[in-house]
């Protein structure tokens, strides 16, 4: 982990002005001012990494040091928060996401099949993205859409009774070149 | 509004409500199940009809909270005249408001009189689907905040404990803990701060009732925390609720917001020394964290991983500090305890669990949604009488209950009450209200292999029984599933499940054998019929195998 070998260049001791990311980057801004609204306490790391998963799309190894040295945490336990919870990911997304619930009600309702009929067509497993980087597909564990299962999220927005046929049309379209 | 608030100025807003309250009222449901079939574009069209028939100084469109029967959403309902229009798309709405005057329409009509509504008695779910939950005004007119101040300017907090405790409510989180004895014990241990925190991270796969609980009242638990607060002496209240219900966030944040603004949150509240602040902590999806300590970790900004009791949250929880943790329904239910008695409540329900239970009810049944029911209810009447019954015609073969932590009831057992012990009874739980209906194309061993994948994915690899016990079980269900494993394997499966259940540091890890060894109990041909006979011979068979054919 690149995390380990770059925690020497960001000791503390370094002056509050240095803080600020070298890459320019304005999302690094948005994430400070966010990070001050919390008053940099440490127990608000997760509603930092929600909001620097919102600002990026994923957490690179990079904004993961930028939160640890502004909370004053060291990088190990960032990156252990960051790893532990399934709602953080340390991977690009696609462009589109097809998130399938797999909660009991989805799957006893064939959301297993659906999930299958995605990654016949994609040739992808759950957790992961095309390689043309168009679509990625996920699992969720319940999004407490049980009454209108099998539920699936397409780019956001939840689906209700979906079939294995409805779900390989939505993908197709977002594969079209 | 003024920032402290007195008693006057809240009868006012109420009254003022009333008296604007329109003489017909169309209620659209904008919970998350209806909103995903558009029921957003059904409550634009239906404004715009009423607009278009001009009767807007007749008719009200309100936007509220789950209607229960997710199955035939969107729904919208229609008051006096008790319709109750079900699968609306936007285009019904002129059509809709045409029958208000009337007219005749073929829209497909819902009963508001089936079994499924007139079985339900609702405490929890009473302002559900009724009031809108974005309008804190709409929550006062139904006596909102009454609770909390005859609470704060006419009783001590040990009477408030009191009264908890003669109401006999149990936490709604699954355990069954007596609620009064918790806050009694918060309230006598010693501390400066203390804190109150409401678990609403459901993660139980086939529960929704928290999240529609949230979504359709979130003043109610508002209510139910401040009250508890003044109970048992804290001053900060923490919601902890799941990153994926996206609509509950921001509808709990508008409603702190504007109960922060009619001074029913934050410092001194209806004029009384007591001071509450309520933040929102949102989850990051991992199910341990809906075990307290777990919980507590997370909230402090830490992976979510249990530690042993004692101590428990009690005498030191968060920040280390004593603290209150309830569950989303439990607080829900304290209002209500307030406003109408002790006596009320307990007259409701059983001997040893008082009250009633939402239970989300999906799976292969009819009708599909939530429903609230008094404790002792036949699981028989629920499943058959309320869903319908299994679709098409099926046969229902068993309902599923507690999520990963509970187990199946098999159809000999519909007739079983509905409360702690009974289920308990049976191997299973009451867990937070997941009903998963399952009928003769479920196949019980894959049942528990799901449920095992879900603890293997989710324990938190704190203590080895569950990290290294949930991989091993999930290996052996697998390899059951596909017909390489024989009757050593089923022992070893059994003998795993009692060591994990005995030895695991939290509940996630003690409960996870659950759906296993309850599918084993009720279904064991179904495992059996899948095992290959024993090709192997191992020593002492073989021994017993040449003495055999040697005395032939």
């Amino acid at each position: 982990m690149s995390a380990i070998a770059t925690t020497a260049e960001i000791s503390p001791a370094k002056p509050v002005a240095n803080l600020k990311h070298p890459s320019g980057d304005k999302r690094f801004k948005i994430l400070e001012v966010h990070m001050k609204k919390n008053q940099f306490r440490q127990d608000a790391l997760i509603e930092v990494l929600h909001k620097a998963q919102e600002l990026f799309g994923f957490l690179e190894d990079d904004v993961l040091l930028f939160v640890a040295h502004h909370l004053k945490l060291p990088p190990s336990r960032v990156y252990g928060v960051a790893t532990f919870y399934h709602f953080f990911t340390l991977k690009p997304q696609g462009e589109h996401t097809c998130v399938v619930c797999m909660g009991t009600a989805c799957y006893v309702k064939g959301a297993d099949k659906v999930v299958a009929a995605v990654e016949a067509l994609a040739r992808i497993k759950p957790g992961e993205t095309t390689p043309d980087n168009k679509v990625s597909l996920l699992t969720a564990r319940c999004i407490g859409a049980c009454g209108i299962a099998p539920a699936v999220v397409y780019d956001g927005t939840v689906t209700p009774r979906q079939t294995p046929e409805a779900a390989v049309a939505q993908i197709n379209q977002w594969m079209k070149p | 509004m003024d920032e402290t608030m007195i008693l006057n100025d809240l009868l006012q807003v109420k009254d003022h409500e009333l008296a604007a309250q329109k003489k017909i009222v169309l209620r659209c449901c904008l919970a998350a199940g209806c909103i995903s079939s558009n029921s957003k574009g059904v409550k634009e069209q239906l404004d715009k009809a009423v607009a278009d028939a001009g009767l807007q100084d007749e008719v009200e469109v309100r936007g509220v909270g789950c209607m229960k029967l997710c199955c035939d959403g969107p729904l919208v309902q229609a008051d006096p005249q008790n319709k109750l229009f079900i699968k609306v798309t936007p285009e019904n709405a002129p059509a809709i408001v045409s029958a208000l005057k009337g007219g005749k329409t073929n829209l497909e009509m819902g009963d508001p009189n089936a079994s499924f509504f007139t079985k339900q008695l609702s405490i929890v779910l009473a302002n559900s689907g009724i009031v809108d939950p974005e309008r804190i005004q709409s929550y006062i007119a139904a006596d909102g905040y009454l609770a909390l101040h005859e609470v704060l300017n006419e009783m001590a907090p040990k009477d408030v404990v009191e009264v908890m405790v003669k109401s006999g409510l149990r936490g709604r989180g699954g355990a069954g803990f007596p609620t009064g004895l918790k806050w009694g014990t918060v309230a006598k241990s010693s501390g400066a701060k203390k804190y109150v925190i409401c678990n609403a991270d459901e993660g139980d796969p086939g529960a929704f009732m928290d999240r529609s609980v949230l979504e359709s009242d979130p003043h109610s638990i508002l209510e139910g925390m401040a009250i508890a607060a003044y109970a048992v002496g804290a001053d900060q209240g923490y919601i902890y609720v799941r990153a994926e219900y996206p609509l509950a966030i921001s509808r709990l944040q508008l409603a702190i917001k504007q109960a922060k603004q009619m001074g029913l949150l934050g410092a001194g509240i209806f004029e009384s020394p007591f001071n509450f602040n309520i933040d929102i902590r949102i989850g990051a999806g991992a199910f341990v964290c809906g075990e307290e300590t777990a919980l507590m970790m997370s909230v402090e900004g830490k992976r979510g991983t249990p530690r042993p009791r004692p101590p428990f949250p009690a005498e030191s929880g968060l920040f280390g500090c004593p603290t209150l943790l309830n569950n989303v329904e439990t607080f829900a239910n304290v209002p209500a305890i307030y406003r109408q008695g002790a006596e009320w409540f307990a007259g409701i329900g059983t001997e040893k669990s008082k009250g009633t239970k939402v239970f989300a009810l999906a799976g292969k049944i009819k009708n599909t949604g939530l429903i609230e029911v008094p404790m002792g209810t036949p699981l028989r009447t629920i499943v058959e009488e309320m869903g319908g019954g299994a679709p098409d015609g099926g046969k229902i073969k068993a309902v599923q209950t507690g999520g990963p932590s509970g187990g199946c009831i098999p159809s000999q057992h519909l007739d079983t009450p509905v409360d702690y012990e009974s289920l308990g009874k049976l191997g299973s739980i009451m867990g937070s209200g997941g009903m998963i209906v399952m009928d003769e194309t479920t196949k019980m061993v894959d049942v528990a292999r799901f449920f095992m994948e879900f603890c293997m994915d989710e324990s938190c690899g704190k203590c080895i029984p569950c990290r290294a016990g949930t991989v091993q079980m999930h290996n052996l269900l697998d390899k059951i599933l596909k017909r390489k494993a024989t009757a050593r394997d089923l022992a070893t499966l059994e003998e795993l499940c009692d060591m994990v259940r005995n030895t695991s540091l939290c509940g996630l890890g003690q409960t996870a054998p659950n759906p296993t060894m309850s599918t084993l109990r009720f279904f064991r041909n179904e495992y059996e019929e899948l095992l290959q006979p024993d090709t192997f011979n191992p020593p002492t068979h073989g021994a017993a195998a040449r003495h055999e054919s040697a005395t032939k």
